[in-house]
């Protein structure tokens, strides 16, 4: 599709979508991100497609870490191509891009986090210049997303579209089989730590064995195997296939943020960006969506985080443990969230032992008991608030009295007010944020 | 001598959490003072000897697999033929039948060692909390969630393991079969984590001991909500089909 002056209709969806998102934001009936687009794309179902056409667009999508890549991605081409449209807020299904796309100013460069179901219609109609494609398991249990055929979508889509280049983790082989269907994928060696779903070959049905340590490949009998990278990470640095090599400051927390950022930088790079601008840009990002951020919760500090499925709890747990601050586990099943919470035993919460821990949401009982069995002693408050208001004061009643409390230094007061950490699923995450406060802190 | 519980192709057969039934089996016997092992059996390596199986839920091709090397390897059928206990779960239940269909509508053999069938539905998943009176009267409510689209079928030999009180189950009003030590059932959650006084009937099935009772007062009160959401949503279901008849 050509860029050139919109159409009569197309201008008028784009008005009614811009106004839309103007009352609901002024009513405070919402976050102004999808209403909008559901009216446009009601007045013309071709909204998407005219709205994206002159733009160089990159999509990115895969089962965790779509929102802060999308992020990423566009701070780092923002020196090379000034700001782009962002759908900043996880709307990541048509209407959430039509809005995103509307409020942008025509011909600057668009970033768009893609649901993976959604993925291959998007690849088709828009014809993105770049998809960012970052790992693929197992998510909401009761929406039956078999994530196998996932991979395979995404492989037919991306082969039927020869100008768009996948910038792929090879470390993943449903990624990999998604996206050796396409002309020129760029490998970058992002890592995966939740392999569970990976070890059927997606090319012959046989096991993919995975050599040891986290960078180590994979290959399986029939020949399929981690293709050659181009870029990977290497402790703080990532790394290019000339090896040159960059140093990554990053002041987002945690292995999988790293991944996230060299998913961003190689992107970028491929839209057109320079790799030390894209690189120092990534570093300076410190909070995505309220994602680790600090905020506060009745009188009481909390730092946020989001964990949608198993292979993100996994990531999260390293990331807290070892510490020592109270943790917060909230648990919701609601549509979003997927009814069924029996990936709580996916999880492996032993590693909270010796914690202070609440367990709070709607699904409590079922976190209880999953904490129960991991022998992790805990207190179990089903209203998040008091959860948190909990969890802080027993942490500065240990502080206080707890058994390194006379040879503490005189700072520990201190490390006694520092934030409880919060790890929520999607609902209790964002039903906590709807109730907090941002400090800044 | 310490209880082997074998957790069989976690690779193949871990989708939906029920990994899960294994950790609660172990737990359960060492809060008593029983020395348990714990083994996960990927789909790679010769299925050990144990004397008590978990099988859990998988997606299509994964089952196919499993169902494939299961049947070739022989080793859980002799397991079975030697006493052992065996707890399969929604994929795994399938597979323990003679056959399953497969995701192209293929006829796939089973294991044989319930005497069950399942076919593929006809249309919906059946998906939410399900609830069923044992057929045992010894034992509780069973309470978990389902998500499958076959429907199974019992023959002569395999008695239900409960009826259906909210949800779908076998999609004849039971849910469940049991032969000999042999469960099996499509409730997730997990099942034992739900179902306490089932993890201790098949413990108490691989020990031959009878087991002092355990405090569940976590699992009680999981079990209190979990039942009252079931029998909730099936009055909701009833109001609707009423309000729909008489219009
Ligand atoms: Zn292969």
């Amino acid at each position: 599709m050509s860029a050139g002056p919109l159409p009569v209709r197309t201008r008028a969806a784009v008005a009614a979508t811009r106004a839309v998102n103007g009352l609901s934001r002024r009513a405070r009936a919402g976050h102004g991100t999808v209403a909008g687009g559901r009216v446009g794309l009601a007045l013309d179902p071709l909204l998407l497609e005219r709205l994206a056409a002159g733009r160089l667009t990159a999509l990115v999508s895969g089962t965790n870490g779509k929102t802060t890549t999308t992020r990423l991605l566009a701070v780092a081409i923002e020196g090379a191509l000034g700001p782009a449209a962002i759908n900043a807020t996880g709307s990541n299904m048509p209407a959430g891009h039509v809005t995103a796309l509307a409020a942008a100013p025509q011909g600057a460069p668009a970033v768009l986090e893609v649901d993976e179901g959604y993925l291959p219609r998007l690849v088709a109609s828009l014809g993105p210049e770049v998809v960012v494609l970052l790992n693929l398991s197992r998510d909401q249990l009761d929406r039956t997303s078999e994530v196998r055929m996932v991979a395979s979508k995404w492989r037919r889509a991306l082969s039927a579209s020869p100008a768009t280049v996948p910038v792929a983790n090879a470390d993943d082989p449903l990624v990999a089989w998604a996206a050796s269907g396409a002309a020129n994928p760029v490998w970058v060696g992002a890592g995966l730590s939740w392999r569970e779903d990976a070890v059927g070959c997606p090319s012959c049905e046989g096991r993919i064995s995975f050599a040891a340590g986290e960078d180590g490949g994979w290959a399986c009998a029939c020949g399929f195997s981690r293709p050659p990278l181009d870029v990977r990470i290497d402790g703080d640095d990532v790394v290019l296939a000339d090896g040159r090599r960059l140093r990554v400051a990053l002041a987002l927390p945690g292995r999988f943020n790293r991944a996230n950022a060299v998913m961003a930088a190689a992107a970028a790079v491929a839209m057109g960006a320079g790799c030390e601008d894209a690189v120092r840009r990534i570093g300076e990002v410190d909070e995505v969506a309220g994602r680790f951020a600090v905020v506060g919760v009745a009188g009481c500090a909390a730092r946020v985080m989001l964990a949608k499925n198993p292979a993100g709890w996994r990531e999260l747990l390293d990331l807290v443990c070892p510490g020592e601050r109270p943790v917060v586990v909230g648990i919701n099943a609601r549509v979003a969230d997927g009814r069924d919470p029996s990936w709580l035993w996916d999880v492996p919460f032993e590693r909270l032992r010796g914690r202070t821990v609440v367990a709070t949401g709607e699904r409590c009982r079922d976190l209880a008991v999953r904490l129960h069995y991991a022998e992790v002693p805990h207190r179990t408050v089903r209203d998040e608030v008091a959860a948190v208001r909990a969890a802080w004061m027993a942490g500065r009643a240990t502080a206080a009295t707890g058994p390194g409390a006379r040879r503490a230094p005189p700072h520990a007061a201190a490390t006694a007010e520092g934030p409880v950490d919060f790890i929520g699923n999607y609902t209790a995450f964002t039903d906590l944020m709807a109730r907090a406060t941002r400090t800044g802190a | 001598m310490s209880l082997e519980i074998v957790v069989v192709h976690p690779d193949l057969l871990g989708t939906y959490g029920d990994g899960g039934n294994g950790v609660v089996l172990a737990q359960r016997a060492r809060w008593r003072g029983i020395a348990a092992e714990l083994v996960d059996a990927t789909s790679g390596v010769a299925l050990p000897t144990g004397d008590l199986y978990c099988l859990g839920g998988g997606e299509d091709a994964a089952q196919t697999a499993s169902a494939e090397r299961l049947r070739a390897e022989g080793a859980l059928e002799r397991a079975v033929g030697r006493g052992a206990v065996v707890l399969a779960v929604c994929a795994g239940y399938q597979i323990l039948g003679t056959s399953f269909a497969g995701s192209d509508g293929r006829v796939l053999s089973g294991l044989g060692l319930l005497d069950v069938r399942t076919v593929k539905g006809n249309g919906r998943r059946a998906v939410g909390e399900l609830l069923a009176e044992p057929a045992d009267g010894r034992l509780p409510l069973l309470t978990g969630f389902e998500n499958h689209g076959g429907l199974t079928i019992r023959g002569p030999d395999a008695a239900p393991l409960a009826e259906v009180a909210a949800g779908v189950g076998n999609g004849d009003g039971t849910e469940g079969a049991v032969f000999g030590r042999v469960i099996g059932t499509y409730l997730h959650g997990p099942a034992l984590a739900r179902n306490p006084a089932l993890a201790d009937l098949l413990l108490s099935w691989a020990t031959g001991r009878r087991l002092e009772p355990l405090e569940d007062a976590e699992e009680a009160a999981l079990r209190e909500e979990r039942i009252a959401a079931a029998r909730e949503r099936r009055s909701r279901h009833r109001v609707r089909y009423e309000l729909g008849s008489s219009s």
